[in-house]
């Protein structure tokens, strides 16, 4: 083995007057800024938002009146006067699929605020809580996790009926098990982080660690998550609906519309009556997804590329 | 080596040459992260990169591998191993080199282990995949490697799983895994910074010895300036992704001539001699303004009220008026249990706690507003202490209006106060926490504590994130503001060095239990007792074969007390 | 480990009994007992009388709970109120069919998925990548009788083939007869369980993927194939068995929805029936064999996660 050779002595140039400062952590992750898909997403679930708010007044028609009353026929192919054909009681489906849209996402958005207003103050409630109190809090709701959220809602409306007030509780409180499940988790890793300890050896009070402390850096990602659970619950409540069991006739609903409306399918003149409902329901459920796909997407490494 | 046919290895085994490797960011021109840097590792010769975060060190070393971090990529120059640029090369190019004629050591051996795969077949997976040995061949020199490193127990120690072993184990048998290929180049990322000191010299040595045995050429990266004099050759001084000096490594250590070189060998805190240190009168006789008596304290609570596992036993510490008390000790030691028990986060099972000779309830819920104002904390992560969502101002302001019922100006203005004690400008106080440095972070945490004009204030490991010269001017802030406000510090960190450069009593914790106390002076003066002994020994020294002299020391020990 | 796998199941079992509670309870307070509906207006005070005492509805309602809970350990579902057939005899009539489609849909939807979704953990980012998330994304939120509605249009529609509702018999029917069968139901819900199988599978992988010791492979020279194979898939066959246990728990209640759509009886259908007619002793009966198939599904999926920390696996 030859003997090192002798490297030589480097040195920068240099400024005597420059000082070396601490270099700057990396840089905050850069703002959220849809892409494509995620506005793709954004825009038609405001299409559908607005429908949903203003669609009773836009509707052509009455939600049950009769677009043709002289010439009554199931599932009549669209024409004019009936942009989307007519359903098996001959009504408009398009009147239908806009008034539709308020009940399908009023009760899903009302049931999953009660959902995330009961599991996130449960849920935080139980992480700040002592271990006693939050290990029966957790296996309470754990067994209740451990049911099929359908099978839960047949057994309410077999027992108590079907209603609208009936089906925001059922939905509310079926997924406010999910929303505890996560809130609790965020708000435990938050509660071993150095801060909320420095607050506690502070001498501060449990409201304040709540509010200030946990509530602020828990906010972001349970919203993120709002997105997915309001999808939830429209297939839930759309699912019900379907079998029958939720939004009663002759109120219109997505998901019962598509029920009523099946026999299109064999001897219809006109299939519109079951597409219309369900690519409804479809592309707002869809676009919700790619905006919380496009913002959860935000960020992360792809280390497998270098393979 | 043994019965391979020698391998032609040129003279210069890796060079880099112009290098520049940029962040690619998206909507935005690339980021040069590595800036034009050009340096030549030689067959058989150690390179150390050296360098704080951020200087690009840990980039360089990885293009020996042709390898980018995800987000990172080649831009211009060269990276020649062996004769051949592979900067920007195919991975299916690169593979055959890796593992074989360039071997990668992380630094961290815990994470680098793949769990569900037992040791052996990952220590021997690059030979026997690249076809250079028999798994025959590899199992022997895997087994020749094990006893090289001194690991216990060599025939079996490849048949357990990772988590099986221990941390100085696992770094060493990842040394094993980069050598048992025969690689002609090594590279080290920091391989000892997770260890403890005293574990740190072991390894160093057995690193140092397989270097040299296996007459592998190495590049190794670090902040550490001591170990550097201890393993390299020749060192490359990085700043800011730029190489700022290069040279021999007595040059660089005894003569540097670069004024950043010059700062990092003047932020480090040699070990005073004894005898030199500040004189401190022993016992006053004072009433102690903070004392632990009798303390007994862990997890877990058992049906007679003692804890399951019990982390400190029997703790007796007195931290006088304005003086400074440095607790030292290993991973495990206690020495942060210590700081929860003074804090009343975890009350203590036995014993009391007095502050001005007054007893506090042990459980902090149960202590006035007013001894939890004279007590404060200052955690080692500046990042989580310190609450992302709120405004420099607001984490500042909130002990004011909390213990003093400032509101309005008067707070802003004391705000404005603080950040001017820690040495922060005051447009600070509308940022939040992430757009500061690590350094400045540590600041903001350091003024949070005096905002509630504090008696004592608990310093658990507030330097150790922290790179060398940042960590020293934090140590020079704490100096000057104990001269200024008169508080009193009770500092724990695992580093005897910077303990020692600015305690008044030190405090040795081992296993939960304190081997010795006393003035600085004393107890870094002989005799010692053992464990202090093994860990002022251990302390690397910024001078070219210390490890050599501490080795031989050690072993020396290790018979005199066997004798005995 | 084995310590705590028995704990899981205790805590399975824990949560079969709660289900029996709150199934029991829930069917308990139906307004105006159920038999009163089926009495009609003829129903004297005698009669139902009589009714109640065949129920047992005099006694208590924890006897009652415990009577029924007791029966049901036997194999004893009751009698149906709506049409007086032994439960059993209604269950066995109509399991074919569900049980055929579930087990159908498992063995075709399943593995497809799984090799999908690794597949795209192997080329993140590519364009058959980028696609296939953006197909499951798009499946995984869409309703099931969406999904259906759109493979009627294909293949009934647009190709001419099958039918919008599954008719015939199912006997003497080999497997290749039962998949032509039911085609359309089990791809209605391969499709719904692939869009969440894909997902969930590749970020299994991609997440060991992105773990520093994988990195250290690729640093030795390992070739991509071993280094999926070896070092990412015995690290993901955790989670990603996990991952099918929960889907697989999931057909218990797309299975639901789809019975209805193609109108073909089975379990779920007799169920809604049961729920319409309030038939609370069919929907005890049938609502704890659902829920007990979700339950131990769940705990499978518990005891993968358990087992695919090596830590557990090979103690110290």
């Amino acid at each position: 083995m030859s003997a090192p050779v002798h490297h030589p002595h480097v040195v920068a140039p240099f400024d005597e007057n420059v000082s070396f400062d601490e270099l700057p952590d990396a840089p905050p992750s850069q703002a959220y800024r849809p892409t494509l898909t995620g506005w793709i997403g954004i825009i038609i679930t405001c299409f559908w938002l607005f429908i949903a708010v203003f669609g009773s007044f836009l509707a052509p028609y009455g939600e049950n009146a009769l677009p043709f009353p002289d010439d009554y026929a199931e599932f009549q192919s669209p024409k004019e006067g009936a942009s989307l054909g007519t359903d098996v009681e001959d009504r408009d489906v398009l009147s239908r699929v806009m008034y539709g849209a308020g009940r399908t996402i009023g009760i899903s958005f009302a049931a999953t605020l009660l959902a995330y207003f009961v599991g996130v103050v449960l849920g935080i409630g139980a992480a700040v809580s002592g271990p006693r109190v939050d290990m029966v809090m957790s296996r309470i709701n754990d067994a209740f996790l451990s049911l099929p959220t359908i099978m839960l809602g047949l057994v309410v409306v077999a027992a108590v009926g079907s209603s609208i007030p009936v089906l925001i509780l059922t939905a509310g409180m079926i997924y406010a098990s999910v929303v505890f499940r996560l809130s609790r988790a965020i708000g435990m890793e938050i509660m071993v982080m150095d801060y909320v300890e420095a607050a506690k050896v502070r001498g501060e009070g449990r409201w304040w660690i709540i509010t200030r402390e946990i509530w602020p850096n828990a906010r972001m990602p349970l919203i993120t998550d709002f997105g997915l659970r309001l999808i939830y619950v429209i297939l839930f409540i759309s699912s019900l609906s379907f079998l029958g069991l939720g939004v009663q006739p002759p109120q219109a609903d997505w998901g019962s519309m598509v029920r009523e409306n099946l026999g299109a399918l064999q001897y219809g003149e006109s299939q519109l009556a079951v597409i219309a409902p369900a690519v409804a329901i479809a592309t707002l459920t869809v676009s919700i997804n790619l905006i919380v796909d496009d913002v959860s997407a935000h960020g992360g490494g792809k280390l497998s590329k270098r393979m | 080596m043994d019965a391979q046919t020698p391998r032609e290895t040129p003279d210069v085994i890796f060079e880099t040459k112009d290098l520049v490797i940029s962040a690619v960011r998206e909507n935005e021109p690339d980021l040069p992260i590595v800036k034009g840097v050009s340096f030549q590792v030689h067959k058989g010769e150690v390179v150390a990169l050296i360098g704080e975060s951020g200087s690009g060190k840990t980039t360089i070393s990885l293009s020996a591998l042709g390898y980018c971090k995800p987000g990172l990529e080649f831009s211009s120059g060269e990276a020649n191993l062996l004769g051949r640029n592979i900067a920007g090369l195919s991975t299916d190019e690169l593979r055959p080199s890796r593992g074989i004629n360039v071997a990668y050591l992380a630094q961290s051996a815990a994470a680098t282990f793949n769990p569900s795969i037992r040791i052996n077949e990952q220590v021997t997976e690059a030979p026997v995949l690249h076809g250079t040995k028999s798994q025959d061949e590899a199992n022997a020199k895997a087994l020749e490697l094990y006893g090289a490193l001194d690991l216990p127990d060599p025939d079996t120690i490849g048949e357990r799983y990772p988590h099986q072993v221990s941390g100085g184990q696992l770094q060493r048998l990842m040394a094993a895994m980069a050598l048992c290929g025969d690689p002609d180049l090594l590279v080290l990322d920091e391989p000892t910074t997770a260890l403890d000191v005293t574990t740190q010299i072991e390894v160093l040595k057995a690193f140092k010895k397989v270097i040299k045995d296996e007459g592998a050429a190495a590049i190794y990266v670090t902040h550490d300036l001591a170990v550097v004099a201890q393993i390299a050759d020749y060192i490359v001084v990085l700043y800011s992704g730029e190489v700022k000096e290069a040279g021999p490594t007595d040059v660089i250590i005894n003569n540097p001539k670069h004024p950043y070189t010059k700062r990092l060998m003047a932020a480090i805190k040699p070990l005073p001699e004894p005898g030199l240190g500040e004189a401190t009168a022993a016992d006053t006789g004072e009433t102690p303004t903070l004392e632990v008596r009798n303390a007994d304290a862990g997890y877990g609570q058992r049906a007679d009220g003692q804890p399951i596992v019990k982390v400190l036993k029997d703790i007796n510490v007195r931290v006088e008026h304005g003086k400074t008390v440095g607790v030292i000790g290993e991973s495990g030691s206690g020495k942060s249990t210590l700081a929860r028990v003074m804090a009343g986060l975890l009350p203590a099972s036995t014993g009391e706690v007095f502050m001005n000779g007054e007893l506090l309830p042990a459980d902090l819920t149960k202590r006035t507003k007013d001894q939890l104002r004279k007590i404060q904390f200052v955690y080692q992560m500046a990042d989580t202490a310190l609450n992302p969502r709120q405004r420099i101002k607001d984490i500042l302001g909130r002990p004011l209006s909390f213990y003093f019922g400032m509101s309005g100006s008067k707070r802003r203005s004391r705000v404005l106060e603080l950040l001017d004690m820690v040495e922060l400008p005051s447009q600070f106080a509308d940022r939040y926490p992430h757009e500061l440095s690590g350094g400045q972070k540590q600041r903001v945490n350091l003024a949070r504590a005096l905002a509630a004009e504090p008696e004592v204030v608990l310093c658990d490991e507030v330097t150790s994130a922290l790179d060398t010269i940042v960590g020293a001017n934090v140590i020079d802030l704490l100096t000057r503001l104990q001269k200024d406000t008169g508080v009193a510090y009770v500092f724990i960190s695992h580093d005897l060095s910077t303990v020692a450069s600015f305690a008044d009593e030190i405090v040795v914790l081992y296993q939960g239990e304190i081997v010795e106390q006393g003035p600085t002076d004393m107890v870094l003066s002989p005799p010692h007792q053992p464990y202090t002994d093994l860990l002022i020994s251990s302390v690397p020294e910024t001078r070219i074969g210390w490890l050599e002299e501490a080795i031989a020391a050690r072993h020396e020990r290790n018979l005199r007390s066997a004798d005995n | 480990m084995l310590s705590l796998i028995i704990r899981r199941l205790g805590i399975g079992i824990i949560s079969v009994l709660a289900v029996s509670v709150i199934i029991f309870v829930g069917t308990m307070i139906l307004p105006g007992d159920a038999e009163q509906i089926r009495l009609c207006q003829e129903a004297t005070e005698a009669n139902i009388a009589a009714m109640r005492e065949r129920l047992g509805l005099d006694k208590s309602i924890v006897e009652q709970y415990l009577i029924w809970l007791g029966n049901f350990v036997r194999g004893d579902l009751g009698v149906s109120l709506a049409s007086d057939a032994p439960i059993i005899e209604l269950i066995a009539d109509r399991y074919h069919n569900t049980v055929y489609v579930a087990v159908l849909t498992a063995l075709i939807g399943v593995p497809i998925s799984l090799a999908l979704g690794i597949l795209a953990a192997m080329f993140p980012g590519s364009l058959y990548d980028r696609i296939l998330t953006f197909v499951s994304v798009s499946l995984v939120a869409a309703p099931e009788f969406f999904t259906a509605t759109l493979l009627v249009l294909l293949f009934v529609f647009a190709l001419g083939i099958g039918n919008a509702v599954v008719v015939g018999s199912t006997e003497g029917k080999d497997i290749f007869g039962l998949i032509a069968h039911f085609a359309l139901p089990i791809a209605t819900l391969s499709f719904v369980i692939a869009s969440q199988l894909i997902r969930m599978s590749r970020a299994a992988v991609l997440n060991v993927m992105s773990s520093p010791y994988i990195e250290m492979a690729i640093l030795k020279g390992v070739p991509r194939r071993r280094i999926i194979m070896r070092h990412a898939l015995l690290n993901a066959i955790g989670p990603i068995v996990n991952v099918v246990a929960l889907n697989l728990a999931y057909l218990v209640t797309g299975v639901i929805v789809v019975e209805v759509y193609f109108g073909y009886p089975g379990l779920a259908t007799l169920i809604v029936q049961a729920v319409q007619t309030r038939d609370f002793i069919l929907i005890q009966g049938l609502g704890m064999i659902f829920c007990m198939t979700y339950v131990v599904l769940m705990l499978i999926a518990d005891v993968a996660a358990l087992m695919s920390n090596p830590r557990l696996r090979h103690p110290k």
